[in-house]
């Protein structure tokens, strides 16, 4: 590690520091439905769309009426995103002709499989892309149906972590709020003033903006290169922003256009910390103490700090099977050392390390390296970032639902050891609500297992449906050994966690891994909600008990240690005799100097 | 008239008070009479137990050892296919076998041990309740019915000698009994038709007198009956706590079951990418399982229940339901009956203050006299203040002319006329009348004095010789030794104290402010109380009371904890939810210290086994696949010896970790009355850390005798 690098990493954290409290302070108000100094601007959009959806945001709704409209509201979102990929040949928007008679060379067939996989990414927000967007999508289907999703995917999140809170908050309640008061708020007033802010920003930093046709350019050695086109700022705000983390193009963040500078990666970084950081304090000032936000934001700062500081010094330290062969790996004045595979020179190792911390951490997966070509350690870390169900600040709103759950777990174990029935935020915590933390959990945890055990060895015939080029699932994998293992595991893991991001080195284009990694991220998003409004709808009919010096204080260093164990721990044991055949042994194997 | 020497007595001893044990320990350590936790005859019933317990159908109602029942079926038929093919390692799969057999026996152990002692209590019970023979009165004759076909509304005799046959309410007579029988007390009680005293329980004997008796209970629903099932835990049901648990050790078991699944196709994939080793065998995957899926505490978890109920009946108390116990331990607000609870019951004389001009010895020698023949507590109080405190002893009056005067509610005050002097003691205001007939002038500081003692909680008794006024006497109610220390003790848990008085609100806040209660109601009607337990449970608290008259009963109803006197009436044994046998109302404070001690055990036990899993992994993961993959040899970090040893030893440890805490399950964690927070810190460091690092040294100690008696 570099002192430089250790600072741009302190920087960037006291940078989500700074912005918690204020953020949280105004996602407050607009959660409560409170005047802010955006709504002369906007509330008449905010009016606009209730009237065009024909809701009334004044009524309260039951907790299934609230996973009802949420349901609703995703299939018709997820319908739509198809709908506008498989026919965007006839759609306008499209200068390059994507699914038309006449594609350019080396376009992606949108094929059902494919089209499906793609809708319901989005709609989970885990933006998993098995296809490479400039060589596949129309510009029309970018905007209007992924940067749609990207809105309200992101504030559907939201929507689902303040209905939560709700559950803790209210007493003897029936409903948890109004899902689409909920979801145009979050939209309205927090994700579009900051994406046309953030846009102009990218914008200013050289990201493009265009609806042109694909430039055709003469490189140096005379060859031809087409430079893809496209209104990409629009839609890279908010990427980052929604922890979404669809790129434009197949490059992700790594590609100048997307992300030009060592500036706009660090904003970029921001971004995606931002919302989920600020939502701990709307946690805290909901429930009426503050603390309460703070210790969870703690704990996940905890989690976040120890990630970063395994993937950074192991991609500084480099791969010694290099320096074998006389590759210095060493930083010097002229070149960063250590592992820069797959890296862009221009952010360098600990740019990238950090963001392949933070983009897993929230279930955002832009990525700006590739983290297929992370050492083993380092493929580990953002691999159980993930696994941990993606509550390390997480995605916007996702990361809080998913910490509160664990919340849930830590209060209900421990809590058990000060002789009460263990209560968070007053609430007793029973039968119904651990009930409903665990089908989340076996639910995603079953999904990942399930999918990359059967991904391992299922056995197909070549020109079957399954996998028609390649055969066996495994014959898509690009390496060999441990380090295969891990791309099938990967994709499950980011495809259940929502995360969207990449290992790479898996042709995951086959009806085989469009369907299962599809049926994964619905699982991964779905049941996982659903039995956490479950808990909301319990949590709210109850009484608030008073605090006492009795009561397990859950705000505290002992509660945020107790929170981390348990995250920790339990994904953990879930995962650790997959990871063992995985980077762990891997990295053994590198030590040893064997390399996949 | 007393006739003979008025030695001055001490006051009578309150009903005999062993289950407070020390005031300053909530939870004494052991009670006289409770059973050793490892008595042959408990051992022998709970091992034949634990085999008829194999029963799968009675297992399904334990998810994780009905899982561990399945992995040894497995483990068993791999055997003998080993046996019939000669293939494989029998040794191995032999030991494995037996060992997750043993995992379930123990687990089944632990629960029959708590059982066996719920059982053993309920035959020494049942030997009890022989069938005796009622006098039925029917018209104006008397019939001999069976005790076991009275009905309720049936009204019968006892006399000296009989046993009650059956619950019921005394109608008409006085008589001692003896409630041994339930009570585990040998002094005997007396039951009075009329008020609160006049219940009678089955299976008690009348040791004087004679009664008349309306049962109110039909056969195989009496009191005993009811006791008899619950201790046996015929009728236990699981408490919502437990089911909670349940829910979470069941899942952790489902996922730990996805995990060790899917590792089979993983190993496939890797014995294949590298060309070497072997898929684990069935045997390798279940033991595996068996070491993760959380068997201490699903072996355990009942045992801990039914010896929380078990731990309150050695405490004399008859709790309903499991689930009593249980919210006993949430309970935030304790309603505390002054006298008895709090106080020691009777007011006592703590000063004698003279007026200006009156000597103190001279007041107490007055007051001593006056009282000699006062046989109420306060009177025998002042008696035993004058000698403490001024020396003086009982003088024999009878060879002088002395004349008693005793209270009337009218005149409001007693004392004597002897060799002339007329010395009376009584309420200020009476003795100011008294004074004044006698044609003298009541002293200023005499009412002074008065009202002071009034306003500081105290009640004062004026004393007078004659004409003359000489002082005031001052009785207070006594905070019980040990009370403000125990009180403050629940403060710290987090518990609030509220005492329950008739008195006035003056007297009520300074008794309050003397014994550190956290409020008070005073002038407390029944309805007060039903009220102020609605307006508490309304704000999200528990609260727990005690009672034991009639109309005490509503409240004892309505309060989340209802502890009902043993002496008190049928009503308010019906509602509350525990039944104190002792009728000792301070057992409230245990009975929250056990529900306390019942949730952490179940906390600690089910931390300890899921931290327990980390050491297992080291221990099993690199077992499996070593042969694959030599270099995962490194996260061999305890030197196990081989493959082989390294899975047994995980799976022995596994199986005696269970048996190792059984005495921990029954008896409970040591449990101090602090705050949340600190008990937290010390559990989570002693069974979370604990129960991440014992294991190592554990397995590691047990592979190293594995591998001495070359085992595996």
């Amino acid at each position: 590690m570099t002192a430089n690098g250790i600072l741009q990493i302190t920087i960037f954290f006291l940078a989500v520091l700074a912005l918690t409290k204020p953020l949280g302070v105004f996602m407050t108000r607009v959660f409560a439905g409170e005047r802010t100094f955006l709504h002369p601007v906007l509330r008449p959009l905010e009016r606009l769309c209730y009237k065009l959806g024909g809701v009334n945001p004044e009524v309260d709704q039951r907790w299934t009426q609230y996973a009802g409209s949420l349901l609703a509201f995703s299939v018709f979102s997820a319908v739509l995103l198809y709908a506008l990929q498989r026919l965007q040949g006839y759609l306008p928007l499209n200068p390059m002709g994507f699914g038309t008679l006449h594609p350019p060379a080396g376009a992606v067939a949108m094929t059902p499989d494919l089209a499906f996989n793609n809708a319901v990414s989005f709609t989970t927000n885990t933006n998993w892309q098995n296809y490479p967007g400039e060589a596949t999508l129309s510009y029309l289907v970018q905007m209007l149906g992924l940067t749609m999703h990207n809105f309200t995917s992101a504030a559907a999140g939201m929507a689902i972590a303040v209905a939560l809170i709700r559950g803790f908050v209210r007493q003897q309640a029936n409903g948890i709020g109004n899902f689409w008061a909920d979801l145009v708020r979050s939209t309205v007033y927090i994700l579009l003033p900051l994406s046309v802010l953030l846009a102009l920003f990218f914008c200013s930093q050289g990201v493009i903006q265009n609806f042109k046709p694909y430039t055709q350019a003469t490189t140096l050695e005379g060859k031809t290169q087409v430079i893809a086109q496209g209104p990409v700022a629009s839609q890279e705000a908010i990427k980052m922003l929604g922890t979404n983390g669809g790129g434009f193009f197949n490059a992700n963040s790594a590609h100048p256009f997307e992300n030009p500078t060592p500036f706009t990666n660090f904003i970029q970084l921001l971004c995606i910390f931002a919302i989920p950081a600020g939502l701990t304090y709307v946690f805290g000032e909901m429930a009426g103490d503050t603390r309460q936000g703070w210790a969870i934001f703690a704990a996940m700062s905890v989690l976040f700090l120890a990630g970063v500081f395994v993937l950074y010094p192991a991609e500084q330290a480099g791969n010694p099977v290099l320096s074998k062969f006389g590759i210095q790996s060493a930083v010097t004045a002229n070149q960063p050392g250590g592992n820069m595979e797959g890296k862009e020179v221009r952010f360098g190792i600990a740019a990238s390390a950090l963001f392949a911390t933070v983009t897993t951490d929230a279930s955002c997966g832009a990525v700006n390296a590739m983290h297929d070509s992370l050492t083993p350690l380092g493929g580990l870390v953002p691999l159980f970032n993930m696994q941990t169900g993606e509550v390390i600040f997480g995605g916007v709103g996702a990361g809080l639902y998913g910490m509160l759950l664990f919340a849930i777990l830590a209060v209900f174990i421990a809590g058990l050891m000060v002789g009460r029935t263990p209560e968070y935020l007053g609430k007793k915590i029973e039968g119904k609500e651990v009930k409903m933390a665990m089908i989340a959990l076996i639910a995603t945890s079953a999904a990942i297992l399930a999918f990359s055990g059967a991904s391992t060895v299922i056995q197909f015939a070549k020109s079957s449906y399954w996998n028609p080029t390649l055969g066996p699932a495994i014959a898509n994998l690009n390496n060999g050994g441990p380090h295969g293992f891990g791309e099938v595991l990967y994709l499950f893991t980011s495809s259940a966690a929502n995360n969207g991001s990449a290992f790479g080195g898996i042709n995951g284009n086959a009806p085989w891994y469009n369907l299962t990694g599809g049926l994964t991220m619905l699982v991964g998003r779905f049941l996982f909600i659903l039995p956490l409004l479950a808990a909301a709808g319990s949590l709210a009919a109850k009484k608030r008990v008073p605090v006492t010096s009795g009561t397990l204080p859950t705000h505290g260093p002992l509660f945020v240690g107790l929170l981390v164990g348990t995250v920790v721990i339990v994904s953990a044991l879930t995962f650790f005799p997959a990871l063992s055949l995985g980077p762990i042994v891997e990295h053994y194997l590198m030590q040893s100097g064997r390399l996949f | 008239m007393p006739q003979a020497t008025l030695e001055p007595k001490a006051p009578a001893p309150r009903p005999p008070a062993k289950a407070d044990g020390e005031l300053t320990d909530l939870l004494p350590k052991r009670l006289a009479h409770a059973r050793p936790l490892f008595d042959t005859g408990i051992l022998k019933r709970a091992t034949k137990d634990s085999f008829v317990k194999l029963n799968p159908r009675a297992l399904l109602k334990n998810p994780v050892i009905f899982v561990v029942e399945i992995g040894a079926i497995l483990t068993t038929l791999a055997l003998g296919r080993d046996l019939a093919t000669g293939a494989g390692n029998i040794g191995f799969t032999l030991q494995i076998s037996l060992w997750l057999w043993f995992t379930v026996l123990f687990a089944n152990f632990a629960e029959a041990m708590a059982e066996a002692r719920g059982k053993a209590q309920a035959d020494s019970l049942r030997k009890t309740k022989t069938d005796s023979i009622a006098k039925k009165v029917v018209g104006a004759k008397i019939e001999p019915v069976a005790a076991s076909r009275l009905r309720s509304g049936d009204v019968v005799i006892c006399d000296t000698g009989d046993t009650i046959p059956g619950d019921g309410e005394v109608i008409d007579g006085i008589a001692t009994v003896d409630e041994s029988v339930i009570t585990g007390e040998s002094a005997p009680v007396i039951r009075e038709s009329g008020g609160d005293r006049s219940a009678v329980t089955g299976g008690t004997k009348v040791l004087s007198d004679q009664i008349r008796i309306r049962i109110t209970s039909n056969p195989g629903e009496t009191f005993l009956d009811r006791m008899i099932a619950l201790v046996e835990g015929a009728e236990r049901q699981k408490t919502p706590n437990e089911i909670a648990l349940n829910i979470l050790i069941a899942g952790l078991t489902l996922i730990f079951l996805m995990a060790v699944i899917t590792l089979q196709p993983f190993a496939q994939y890797s014995v294949n990418s590298a060309g070497a080793g072997s898929v684990p065998s069935v045997v390798v995957l279940v033991s595996l399982l068996v070491c993760l899926i959380p068997t201490t505490i699903g072996g355990l978890l009942s045992a801990i229940g039914i010896a929380g109920m078990d731990r309150v009946m050695q405490h004399n108390v008859l709790a309903m339901s499991g689930k009593a116990v249980e919210a006993s331990g949430d309970v935030n607000t304790l309603l505390l009956d002054k006298t008895g609870t709090i106080t020691i019951g009777n007011r006592q004389a703590v000063e004698f203050l003279t007026v200006n001009g009156v000597g103190a010895a001279e007041l107490a020698d007055a007051a001593q006299l006056s009282s000699l023949a006062d046989e109420t507590p306060e009177g025998r109080s002042v008696v035993v203040l004058a000698k403490e405190k001024y020396g003086l002893r009982g003088r024999e009056v009878a060879s002088h002319e002395a004349v008693f005067i005793p209270f009337s509610a009218y005149t409001r005050m007693s004392g004597v006329d002897i060799d002339g002097r007329r010395l009376r003691k009584g309420a200020t205001s009476a003795i100011a009348n008294f004074i004044r007939e006698q044609g003298g002038e009541v002293p200023q500081d005499l009412l002074d004095i008065s009202e002071r003692i009034s306003r500081q909680g105290g009640t004062p008794l004026a004393v007078a010789d004659g004409r003359r006024g000489l002082g005031v006497i001052n009785l207070k109610d006594v905070v019980k030794g040990g009370m403000k220390e125990r009180l403050g003790q629940l403060r710290a848990m987090g518990i609030r104290t509220v005492m329950i008085t008739g008195d006035n609100p003056l007297t009520a806040a300074a008794i309050a402010a003397e014994a550190g209660v956290d409020d008070f109601l005073a002038q407390a009607s029944p309805a007060d109380k039903l009220n102020y337990i609605k307006k508490e449970q309304a704000s999200g608290r528990l609260v727990a009371m005690t009672g034991d008259g009639t109309n005490d009963a509503p409240a004892l109803a309505q309060a989340d904890v209802g502890l009902a006197m043993n002496t008190g009436t049928m009503a308010a044994k019906e509602a509350g939810n525990m039944v104190d046998l002792d009728s000792n109302p301070t057992k409230l404070i245990e009975v929250v210290a056990i529900g306390k001690q019942l949730l952490i055990t179940r906390g600690a036990l089910t931390t300890f086994s899921i931290a327990n899993d980390v050491a297992k992994y080291f221990a099993i993961i690199p077992a499996m696949f070593m042969a694959t993959y030599p270099v995962l040899g490194k996260l061999n970090v305890m030197g196990l010896h081989t493959p082989q040893s390294a899975v047994l030893s995980a799976v022995i440890f596994n199986a005696l970790i269970i048996i190792a805490l059984v005495p921990l399950a029954l008896r409970g964690v040591k449990y101090r009355p602090e705050s949340a927070a600190s008990l937290l810190r010390r559990n989570l460091l002693v069974y979370g850390l604990g129960g991440i690092l014992v294991p190592f040294p554990g397995i590691w100690a047990i592979d190293q005798l594995v591998h001495l008696l070359r085992l595996a």
